[in-house]
């Protein structure tokens, strides 16, 4: 005992140990690449891999998409194969000719310039409502939950009394209509699975009962199925004047549907906040409602919000299926334009496919990018 | 210095009732966790509030704001009988402030902001007069050059003094500890102690489930001690220190005494302020 105790001795300190800078890190890019992509055997294996496989599969993708591909062009002989072209790439003139019908469907030429002014109007107020920095958000909130909505219906399904003839959305179609769906989908899907996921755990037995019901029917069902009864089943159950539109019927579904996958990822969140701060809240006076709206919610949804946007991006291209109650959607005006006989080159499928997947990328890929940032934020304002 | 009757039943001519629980019975399922529960706390009255863990003390302390409901008996707060009914529970409720064990400061706030938030939303007051009433408290708990930070930037006990300026904010007249200093690393409890001792200097009304016996013995009017969901023994500290009526309490200051130190309790830096 007495030695280790006299061993111990010899590590008493001093003098106090200066504080040092750290060490310079192993720097430049040799450094790098020895320490991620060369530091084991395992690891050399699956760098070389990876890059065969790029030098194997890049390349030919480049040059048919690119390279090879035809860009312009009014008719379908100019994406044939030709003793001048005699490997013809992708056919972008395709979706060139059909660019505006891939963005309208059907809207009447004339009046196209209503459907970029909802766009405009749109993107006005996401960028409002979604920027961090903007000034005055509330007012950007109440122009995206009040002004917009009513302007969208007043510019896009017309309003005659000022001159702006009805568009029966039988006519729309495209990018139109799938920004329309997602966005709805979107907006209501919120609020409703919120209220469904605060019914859930709430202690009045019918309102959870209620929202126990829903929520697992509508998720135990496909979409597809949804989509059928709100607009097959729907009529049989309305009179006929008053049964509505077939577009409102689909987003009435997509957003139910929605609503109640949004229900379960918003409850999730709700269980994360600790009980204390439910018990912080009461005793600190605060009702119900302002328990929930200053103290849990801000909590649930920010743990959450991954879970959302994901829901989200899963909403987004969920709205192509609402092709099969007749609805044109952006994928559906491809599907058309690819099947017209006059088209019929064999690059032209291809080349949409690859377009409306290029479209789906952009607009899913910059919610994720939205997301990481808002979290980053979060992170950095409370977290130590 | 505070006043201290010997006899707690001298107690008794002094004002009028803040707190009075009569026949209290609580059950958790099948377990009886408070058991025939009768105690007047007069106001101004400073209480302790110890016993081994499991013996409901925390229980007792969160049915008199309602944070748990009970079977049997009758809870009264200033004058306002505790029911189902939400109007009476709020009322109570912002009335008497609550400290947790575990701080739950609201982690999306700032400082300032959990100190704003219930004047502002449950006692109608403007932001302005809100913050400069929850600046005026975080100077008394010495913290006022942390009002812009998140709580988890925050040591335990600065936390936990926030969290005393929070239950200040609504100008309470009963505050309830519950446990406060225990979630503390040990060379914090005593910032949150002083801030106590402080407090009871005012006259505020203090129920405090506590094993600080320091504490106990410099600040309380009375000392309880509770056991298996019972009121085992109540009595003045000294009393209860220096002579402990029932064998029960006797063991248990024998155990917690011994674990201090075996020097008995340990007196804080500043006395109250009378």
């Amino acid at each position: 005992m007495s030695a280790i105790g006299d061993q111990s001795l010899l590590y008493v300190r001093r003098s106090p140990a200066d504080r040092l800078p750290p060490p310079a890190a192993r720097a430049g890019a040799l450094g790098w690449l020895r320490t991620n992509l060369f530091s084991s055997p395992a690891n050399i294996v699956l760098t070389l891999g990876c890059v065969l496989f790029i030098v194997w599969a890049v390349p030919p993708l480049l040059r048919f998409f690119l390279i090879d591909a035809v860009w312009s062009g009014t008719d379908p002989d100019a994406c044939l194969a030709s003793p001048a072209q005699p490997h013809p790439g992708a056919c972008w003139a395709f979706v060139r000719v059909w660019y505006s019908y891939f963005v309208y469907g059907f809207y009447p030429i004339g009046q196209r310039w209503r459907v970029d002014l909802f766009f405009l109007a749109l993107a006005f107020g996401v960028v409002w409502l979604l920027r961090l920095s903007a000034p005055r958000r509330d007012i950007g909130a109440l122009y995206f939950f009040v002004v917009l909505p009513v302007l969208s219906f007043v510019l896009l399904h017309g309003a005659p009394w000022i001159g702006l003839r009805v568009v029966p959305t039988a006519l729309w179609g495209g990018i139109l209509v799938t920004v329309v769906v997602a966005t709805i989908g979107m907006v209501a899907s919120l609020p409703l699975g919120i209220l469904l996921a605060l019914a859930r755990r709430s202690e009045m037995p019918v309102v959870k009962l209620f929202a126990v019901i829903f929520i697992e029917f509508v998720r135990g069902v496909p979409l597809i199925t949804v989509l059928f009864m709100a607009s097959v089943m729907l009529p049989l159950f309305v009179p006929e004047h008053l049964a509505p539109d077939k577009l409102v019927r689909a987003l009435i579904g997509v957003a139910l549907f929605a609503s109640a996958y949004m229900a379960e990822v918003v409850r999730g969140g709700l269980i994360a906040v600790p009980r204390g701060q439910y018990e912080a809240a009461r005793a600190l006076g605060l009702s119900y409602r302002r328990m929930t709206g200053l103290v849990i919610l801000p909590q649930a949804l920010r743990v959450t919000l991954p879970n959302i946007v994901n829901t989200f991006i899963g909403l987004f291209k969920d709205t192509t299926l609402v092709f099969i109650v007749g609805i044109f959607d952006f994928l559906r005006t491809i599907e058309a334009a690819r099947a017209d006989p006059k088209w019929a080159a064999p690059t032209t499928t291809v080349t949409g496919y690859v377009f409306a997947a290029l479209f789906y990328f952009v607009c899913c890929y910059g919610m994720s990018r939205y997301a990481r940032n808002v979290e980053a934020r979060l992170t950095r304002s409370d977290r130590r | 210095m505070v006043e201290r009757p010997d006899d707690p039943s001298m107690a008794a001519p002094r004002e009028e009732v803040a707190v009075e629980v009569a026949g209290l019975h609580k059950w958790y399922g099948d377990f009886h966790v408070l058991r025939d529960i009768n105690l007047k706390v007069l106001r101004g009255e400073r209480i302790v509030i110890c016993g081994p863990s499991g013996g409901g003390k925390s229980t007792l302390l969160r049915c008199i704001n309602r944070l748990e409901d009970w079977q049997r008996g009758r809870v009264v707060v200033d004058g306002i009988e505790l029911t189902d009914d939400p109007k009476r529970i709020l009322a109570v409720r912002r009335d008497v402030g609550m400290v947790f064990q575990q701080f739950n400061l609201f982690p999306h706030l700032t400082v300032l902001e959990n100190c704003t938030l219930a004047p502002i939303w449950v006692r109608r007051m403007p932001k302005r007069d809100a913050e400069a009433l929850a600046m005026s408290y975080l100077e008394r708990v010495k913290i006022p050059d942390q009002a812009s930070k998140y709580p988890a930037r925050l040591s335990g006990g600065q936390q936990q003094r926030v969290a005393i300026a929070r239950a200040l904010c609504m100008g309470p007249n009963i505050m309830l500890f519950d446990e406060p200093t225990s979630a503390l690393d040990p060379e914090m409890v005593k910032e949150v102690l002083d801030t106590m001792v402080e407090l009871a200097g005012d006259g505020i009304t203090m129920l405090v489930v506590s094993h600080e016996m320091g504490f106990a013995r410099q600040v309380a009017d009375r000392v309880i001690f509770m056991d298996e969901g019972q009121i085992v023994e109540v009595n003045a500290p000294k009393e209860f220190f220096s002579h402990p009526r029932h064998e029960r309490t006797r063991l248990f200051l024998k155990q917690i005494l011994h674990l201090a130190g075996g020097s008995g309790p340990q007196p804080l830096a500043g006395e109250p302020s009378s």
